[in-house]
This record gives structure tokens, C-alpha cells and sequence, in this order.
């Protein structure tokens, strides 16, 4: 299947085993692909013993840990066919993924993500309210993970403002200009989750200034951890915006920069779906034996859309728990999952060895 | 200004360029017209012609060129 086909289908309507249908012999020539225009992935798949004939089902093609992209430069095109280079700023101090695309791959990238947030959204371009300062462009030529985000959701929205000033402290005025300009309609309200509840949620709150946004969807990303480190549960941040601004429709995601495009939404139980445009498989952190509905363990990624780079098979640092399969009261169809924060840093060390010289 | 000078002059004033540079110009082949730069172009091109395009138009707007026919879809007379 090319994956212009795949664009052109709805993102959750298929069930698991029809999924595993389309993706097994997909995966297997794009492992084949990456094996004959990377070299790098040809020694990684030597070394773990890789034999395509013994290829039986999708958990049987071979993953990358995400720490090689952070030491290594992946690439399945020749350096004339470069047409962006993503890079991913992880935690502060570490070393940064550099994700190499081609023209198609970042086009699917983009279309993939039109698809899977107009399931959550619809399809027309909202007004975006961004809680971030506008300051995060600062530096056109490398800006983070976090201003990637903000330009890859800008996409679908339009007349985008900006919460917080160059200093980040949180622009009452403009907020307000902005709830009042868009009463009644459909808003976005897009951010990092740590900063909407930090720069958002407690900042306003100590100004002791309210908004009414019962007409927004809050999309965040970015991972729980700062959350974590404040005990604030999803359930919790989810109440803080439907009391504090009278918000219902609050959409986590979780995603990477080593895939783009397809990320996982969070449906209105709370639950990560993956849809036809990506899968995971959790993994049993000591055998990496696959892990069935209930047993946490760590996120594997599968993307069809990583073609320039060998990076359709992942092995996260994150840990996480599959739900269910083609079940979830939603409605959409596939796996659906919960993810639990980074694996410990001995575990990761562990994850990669197995890949070391 | 007719509806031609109005397009010329959003990619002139964005990307610093003068009119010869224009034909042929393509999303990505100068510093200037990046996803940024996209975004900022397309915002105003949706207040001068006072129109709103669709996300996977705004995807398909990658050349100077391309522009015209998408313009066109939303009955702007170019």
C-alpha cells in the first residue's frame, strides 16, 4: 500500500488484525529498504541477527532504541535529497535526535497529523490561543522541541496569539482581547501541559482573573513528568480547566520528534489511541518480550511515514501499559494505551547495550 | 493595487525579494520562506484576498506558482 492510500482512509476505523494485515508486509519491505540505503541500520540489523525470512508478524521486525538517533546520524537518502532536518531537545543537557527528511516523508508528516487532529477537532482552522511566548522562535535556524510543536499545530489554526510576553509572564490583555474577539466560537487553546498549568492555570489564578473558554479545545503535549513532580493527576488537570475556565474538551498527546506526524490522542476516556497511521507493542523492560493488555512495560513506536530515515521502528524510553484492543467506549478502533513516564536512566543504558560496538 | 501586485508584494515584503526572484521560487529554497515563514504568509494572504483556505491547501501552497491556483479555488482573481 503507498501511503497516499493510507492518507486517504479515515484514522481509526481499522480493526487490530486488519491493521497487522496492511502493516506486516509494509513493515518488512521498509525494514528491507532501510537495510539497502542505510548503513548504519544494516550493521544495527546484523547485529541483532535480523533474518526478514523469520518475519511472522509485526512484532518480529526489529527496533531501533531512540538513543541512536541522539549518536548517530540515520539516514536512508543521499544528502542532495535533505529537504529538513528535525531535531528533537529531549531533556535539558542531553544529546539531540537529528531526524533527517525528504520532501514526501515531510509532507505525510504533516497530512498525517491534518488527519488525526481533524478527527478530534473537524477540519476547519480555529483560532489558536498559544500558551508560550513568542520568544521560543527566537533563534529561527534551531528552535526546540517546543516551538516545532507549536509551528506544527499552527497548521490548523489561524490568527494565533500568544498568552505569555517575551518575559513569560502571563498577558492578561491580549487573553482577554482574545475571548472576547471569539465568544461562542470554536477556539484552540494549544501548549506544552507543564506550561498551560504553570504559565496558564496558576498564573491567572494569582492575578485572580477568570475567562470564560467553554467554547476551547486544549490540546497538550509534552509528557507528564514536571506534572508528576508537582502530584497533579490528569484527572486533576482536567478539572482545574473545566472549573477554572469551564473547558470539557481537554486532548493530552503523546509523540516525538523521531516520529512526527502520527501522534496519539487522547480520546474523552482518557485513553491514547493509536491510529492506521502508527502502532505500539509494549515490551517487558527485561526480555523485551511483548507485554499483553495490563502489563506495563516500555512503548515501542511503529510508523509507516518514516521512509528517509529508519526510524518506523522505535524503541522508546517510556513506559506505558496497552488498555485494550479495538474496544475503547469511543469508539475508535486499534490499540489504546496509558503511558507512565520515562523508564529509570540504568534501564535505558541496559536497552542499548545490546545495540553497543 | 490589482490582485497580482497585492500577491507579489506579500512574498516581496516577507521574504525580501524583489520581483524578479519571484518566478519559480519554491517553499524551503530560501532561509526566509520556512514553516515560519509559511505560516506568516499565509495569514496574509487570507487577509488581503479575505478568504480562509484549508489546512491541506495551505500544505499544498509550496510555490510561488502554486499559489495562483489555490488562490484561484477560493475565487480570488489572479
Amino acid at each position: 500500500m503507498d501511503y497516499s492510500k493510507w492518507l486517504s482512509c479515515e484514522p481509526y476505523e481499522w480493526k487490530q488484525k486488519e491493521k497487522e494485515t496492511v502493516y506486516l508486509p509494509y513493515f518488512t519491505r521498509l525494514t528491507e529498504l532501510h537495510r539497502r540505503r542505510c548503513g548504519l541500520y544494516g550493521r544495527a540489523l546484523a547485529k541483532l541477527g535480523y533474518e526478514p525470512l523469520h518475519t511472522n508478524c509485526l512484532q518480529d521486525i526489529p527496533m531501533l532504541p531512540i538513543l541512536l538517533f541522539k549518536h548517530m546520524e540515520l539516514k536512508s537518502i543521499m544528502d542532495d535529497e535533505i529537504f529538513k532536518i528535525l531535531v528533537s531537545s529531549g531533556t535539558s543537557g542531553q544529546a539531540v535526535s537529528q531526524i533527517f527528511l525528504d520532501a514526501a516523508t515531510a509532507r505525510n508528516q504533516q497530512l498525517t497529523l491534518f488527519k488525526i487532529v481533524k478527527n478530534f477537532l473537524g477540519a476547519s482552522r480555529l483560532p489558536m490561543m498559544i500558551i508560550d511566548s513568542p520568544s521560543v522562535f527566537k533563534d529561527r535556524e534551531k528552535f526546540t522541541a517546543r516551538g516545532a510543536a507549536i509551528l506544527g499545530f499552527s497548521m490548523f489554526a489561524k490568527h494565533r496569539c500568544y498568552a505569555l510576553d517575551d518575559t513569560m509572564k502571563v498577558d492578561v490583555g491580549r487573553i482577554g482581547r482574545f475571548a472576547e474577539e471569539n465568544r461562542g466560537k470554536p477556539v484552540l487553546i494549544f501548549g506544552f501541559t507543564f506550561m498551560i498549568w504553570k504559565y496558564f492555570c496558576r498564573a491567572l489564578q494569582e492575578q485572580h482573573v477568570s475567562f470564560d473558554f467553554s467554547n476551547a479545545y486544549v490540546l497538550h503535549g509534552g509528557g507528564w513528568k514536571k506534572m508528576q513532580d508537582c502530584a497533579v493527576s490528569p484527572d486533576a488537570y482536567k478539572r482545574r480547566l473545566k472549573d477554572q475556565f469551564g473547558i470539557d474538551r481537554v486532548h493530552n498527546y503523546y509523540g516525538m520528534a523521531e516520529q512526527t506526524g502520527c501522534i496519539y490522542m487522547e480520546c474523552e476516556y482518557g485513553h491514547f489511541h493509536a491510529s492506521i497511521f502508527s502502532d505500539i507493542i509494549i515490551r517487558n523492560a527485561r526480555d523485551f518480550s511483548v507485554c499483553p493488555v495490563g502489563l506495563p512495560g516500555i512503548i515501542q513506536v511503529l510508523s509507516p511515514i518514516a521512509v528517509s530515515y529508519p526510524g518506523h521502528s522505535i524503541l522508546t524510553e517510556d513506559m506505558g501499559t496497552l488498555l485494550g484492543i479495538d474496544d475503547c467506549p469511543c469508539g475508535r478502533k486499534g490499540k489504546y494505551f496509558s503511558v507512565a513516564g520515562r523508564i529509570p536512566a540504568a534501564e535505558i543504558r541496559g536497552c542499548s547495550d545490546i545495540y553497543g560496538e | 493595487m490589482t490582485n497580482r501586485e497585492q500577491y507579489d508584494k506579500a512574498f516581496m515584503d516577507n521574504f525580501k525579494l524583489a520581483r524578479e526572484q519571484l518566478a519559480g521560487l519554491k517553499y524551503r529554497s530560501i532561509r526566509l520562506w520556512d514553516s515560519m515563514g509559511h505560516m506568516t504568509l499565509m495569514e496574509e494572504m487570507e487577509d488581503k484576498f479575505d478568504i480562509t483556505m484549508s489546512t491541506p491547501d495551505i500544505l499544498e501552497f509550496n510555490s510561488y506558482e502554486k499559489g495562483f491556483a489555490i488562490l484561484r479555488k477560493y475565487g480570488v482573481d489572479i
